[in-house]
């Protein structure tokens, strides 16, 4: 019967030989574990440390709470039943960047917001990670004309997986975040590349009629992002 | 009252608004007459605006200001105030507000109606008119340092545009409000669990209480009017309404376009489609309600296991349904001008069955829900008499949908302002009198008992109708070009309130212009009127009960 727990499960954890218990001497059941008796008496892996980390990050994974547009509805619908992103070991947002190591990017990112979510990406502690979630993370999606709109995520942030649909359906994300374990897993993350929009000093920015107009309203520490709309795909 | 009552009368007649008495009330202040096809517009002079509105508001008693449309001719700019009545929203009236190209000024609306202030400074924002007299000139959706005014026609879109991060300022330094006091800065947002989205509040605190609140948006503004005055009305503007409430309220959203250009248009709409429209819109209002009451709680005791996650339940069997109608969990792009894309699914007694075991465990749901919620003491004591919106504020600020309903106001367009399949059903309008965080959710579940109770009555409908009549679609041409210079401004009721759409046709297929009223800017405005002088839980929880769509807010 299935509904009923195994003998393996249920039964004694004693050795099951003689010879095993000999070799690993007086111990208290409690701390035979059936990971020691897989073992046996030596109770080492051999693994290569950085291997052995990647598992463990794509094991366990904080999300962060991030809600931008649209698909953070389907985001949250991931996260709750049905669903349940918890069953792969990545189900439990963290509300502050500096607990979380994957971000999920559900939605349209405009001028307004491309600085903030710059410097919620940037308080994040290493190693993190990137899930683009729907069209408009990726692309600008449906309102890629606009004269708002970020053409996608990877202008301002590196990314590591891509969830196309608008917005995709929770299979879609749990396939995509999936997908990120395995690769975090195996060690192989996207790279890092100087991105189009990046924060900079105000006064680091190259003088032309735009920032000398702007000069008497913000000082030159100011962080600020310059977007060259002309030159977005 | 008894004093108001007759003289309000006489700008009414048997048909409506007895336009011409309203003429004379205005007397010479009125330049012109414009006939828009939802009401008559009387175009004023930019300096007179507050003499004309106080009369209107005042004497012939439209005491709702729907939406300011601001729009840029090749000769001139204009303002339009669309005026209605809280009593009966189907008294319209338009003011037009035409300013030269070059001073493009006008007086300001805000002494006549709060709710002005923020539309005009989306006005000026986006399409560059100025407001005499504003008391808050600043932009509103578009970053302070944003050069140019993208609506207005010589924008040119490929220019660069420098956006600034302000930097955290120090919380406890002394010059933020009041060197006097001792009060504290406090950001909420734009990236916080209790925005419901991309909302940044600008708060000042002294101890615990709220001295100031400044609701800072446009984290999420991306073009909506613009793209849809890019589409074609046949086709290519209907997937965008799905995408502006997104809780979902795609069929109400795209109700509230069809509804406008099937008027501008002058198509019909067979009867059998507009019961499906009803049917669809009512359950987007359950799920739209669902989350709303889920968040709120999480909002308010941060319950992520049991409450939030019951509603998402709800929410995910409400969202088969739709799916098995439309093809889409959430962006359903399901209606067309003239009818809706596809009929019902086969087998019809599958999908039948289906809703009705919805609408059959949904009592026990509702009585799980005021066993959890209402009936819970910690929720009580959170939500009874805070966020307190009287009714005369929430007239002034524009508030409509749940949020007025619980202040008491008697406001709900699928009565008033009949349109689907509405006025042959049998149903109640909710209100509540409570005013309070408690009466805004009180509505939205009462509500939703509503909604079950026009689904079922659907469902009846559609199960018993004719196979031969079931005609989804009336003729349409294959491009809609509407005659130039009609415009329109209809308004449905979506789940957070009155959602309206002006359109103004210039004889291609495209509008020349298409604004957005949406509910949630209207509502959102009630924030500071409801949580200052309260404590800063009290605004979270305020905020929560306001269920607003950042999406909707921003367009």
């Amino acid at each position: 019967m299935s509904d009923t727990p195994s003998e393996t499960i249920t039964g004694s954890t004693d050795p099951m030989s003689k010879t095993r218990e000999a070799r690993m001497g007086e111990v208290d059941s409690r701390f035979n574990s059936r990971l020691r008796e897989a073992f046996g008496s030596s109770p080492f892996i051999l693994t290569k440390f950085d291997q052995f980390m990647n598992w463990v990050r794509g094991s366990s994974m904080f999300m962060l709470q991030f809600g931008i547009a649209c698909c953070s509805l389907e985001m949250m619908h991931t996260y709750a039943v049905k669903h349940d992103l918890d069953r792969f070991g990545s189900g439990v947002p963290r509300a502050s960047p500096r607990q979380a190591d994957t971000i999920i990017i559900p939605g349209t990112i405009v001028s307004k917001f491309a600085p903030r979510m710059k410097r919620v990406y940037d308080q994040m502690a290493e190693p993190k990670f990137v899930v683009n979630m729907g069209s408009c993370a990726i692309s600008g999606g449906p309102f890629q004309e606009g004269y708002n709109v970020i053409k996608g995520a990877e202008e301002v942030i590196p990314v590591d997986i891509h969830v196309p649909g608008c917005p995709p359906r929770p299979e879609a994300l749990v396939y995509g975040v999936v997908k990120l374990q395995e690769r975090i897993a195996q060690g192989e993350s996207s790279p890092v590349t100087v991105k189009p929009y990046e924060l900079e000093q105000f006064g680091d920015l190259e003088r032309d009629e735009l920032v000398d107009k702007l000069a008497s309203q913000i000082d030159t520490d100011d962080l600020v992002m310059r977007y060259n709309w002309a030159d977005s795909p | 009252m008894s004093l108001e009552r007759p003289k309000r009368q006489q700008y009414v007649t048997e048909e409506g608004v007895d336009y011409d008495a309203i003429e004379r009330l205005l007397g010479e202040h009125v330049l012109g007459r414009e006939t828009h096809l939802n009401a008559e517009g009387f175009v004023i002079r930019p300096d007179e605006v507050q003499d004309v509105l106080f009369a209107l508001r005042d004497e012939a008693g439209f005491d709702h200001l729907s939406v300011v449309t601001a729009q840029e001719y090749a000769d001139r700019y204009e303002s339009i105030y669309h005026l209605k009545k809280y009593d009966d929203p189907t008294q319209e009236v338009s003011v037009v507000v035409p300013t030269s190209k070059d001073d493009p000024v006008s007086q300001t609306a805000e002494p006549v109606y709060r709710t002005a202030d923020w539309h005009e400074r989306e006005a000026y924002d986006l399409v560059g008119i100025e407001y005499e007299g504003h008391p808050d000139p600043r932009r509103i959706l578009l970053p302070e340092t944003w050069q140019g005014h993208p609506l207005a026609l010589d924008y040119d879109q490929d220019r660069p545009q420098i956006v600034t991060l302000a930097e955290h300022q120090n919380p406890i330094a002394e010059d933020h409000y009041d060197s006097d006091t001792e009060t504290m800065f406090l950001n909420i947002g734009p990236h916080h669990p209790a925005t419901h989205g991309v909302l940044h509040l600008k708060t000042v605190l002294d101890g615990e209480q709220v001295v100031d609140v400044d609701p800072d948006i446009g984290y999420l503004h991306r073009c909506e009017e613009q793209m849809a005055q890019n589409g074609t009305y046949r086709h290519q503007i209907m997937p965008y309404p799905d995408r502006w409430d997104y809780a979902p309220g795609g069929l109400m959203n795209e109700w509230g376009y069809a509804r406008a250009a099937e008027d501008l248009a002058d198509i019909d709409v067979p009867e059998y489609a507009q019961v499906i429209r009803t049917m669809g819109a009512e359950l987007c209002r359950i799920c739209s309600h669902m989350l709303a009451l889920g968040t709120f709680c999480l909002d308010i005791y941060g319950d992520f296991t049991a409450i939030f996650m019951y509603a998402m339940r709800d929410r995910e069997k409400v969202q088969n349904l739709l799916e098995d109608l439309t093809g889409s969990r959430m962006m359903f792009n399901y209606l067309r001008l003239g009818g809706v894309a596809w009929d019902l699914p086969e087998p019809r007694e599958e999908f039948f069955e289906k809703t009705r075991d919805f609408l059959d465990d949904l009592p026990e749901a509702t009585q799980e829900y005021h066993d959890l919620i209402t009936s819970n003491e910690i929720f009580q004591i959170r939500t009874v008499d805070t966020g307190v919106l009287d009714p005369e504020t929430a007239k002034q600020y524009g508030a409509t949908g749940p949020v007025a309903r619980a202040s008491g106001i008697d406001y709900d367009l699928r009565r008033d302002d009949p349109y689907g399949y509405y006025p042959e059903l049998d149903w109640d309008v909710v209100t509540e009198d409570g005013r309070d965080n408690y009466a805004r959710l009180l509505v939205r579940m009462r509500e939703v008992e509503q909604s079950a109770r026009i689904i079922e009555q659907c469902i009846d409908l559609l199960e018993d109708w004719p196979e031969e009549d079931r005609e989804i679609q009336s003729n349409v041409p294959r491009t809609l070009r509407p005659d130039p210079d009609t415009e329109i401004y209809r308004a449905v009721e979506a789940a957070k309130g009155e959602l309206g759409i002006y359109i103004r046709a210039d004889g291609t297929d495209k509008p020349a212009r298409f604004k957005i009223r949406s509910p949630c800017f209207s509502n959102l405005h009630t924030l500071p009127e409801m949580s200052e002088g309260e404590y800063v839980a009290d605004l979270v929880a305020s905020l929560g009960s306001l269920d607003i769509i950042l999406g909707e807010v921003d367009r």
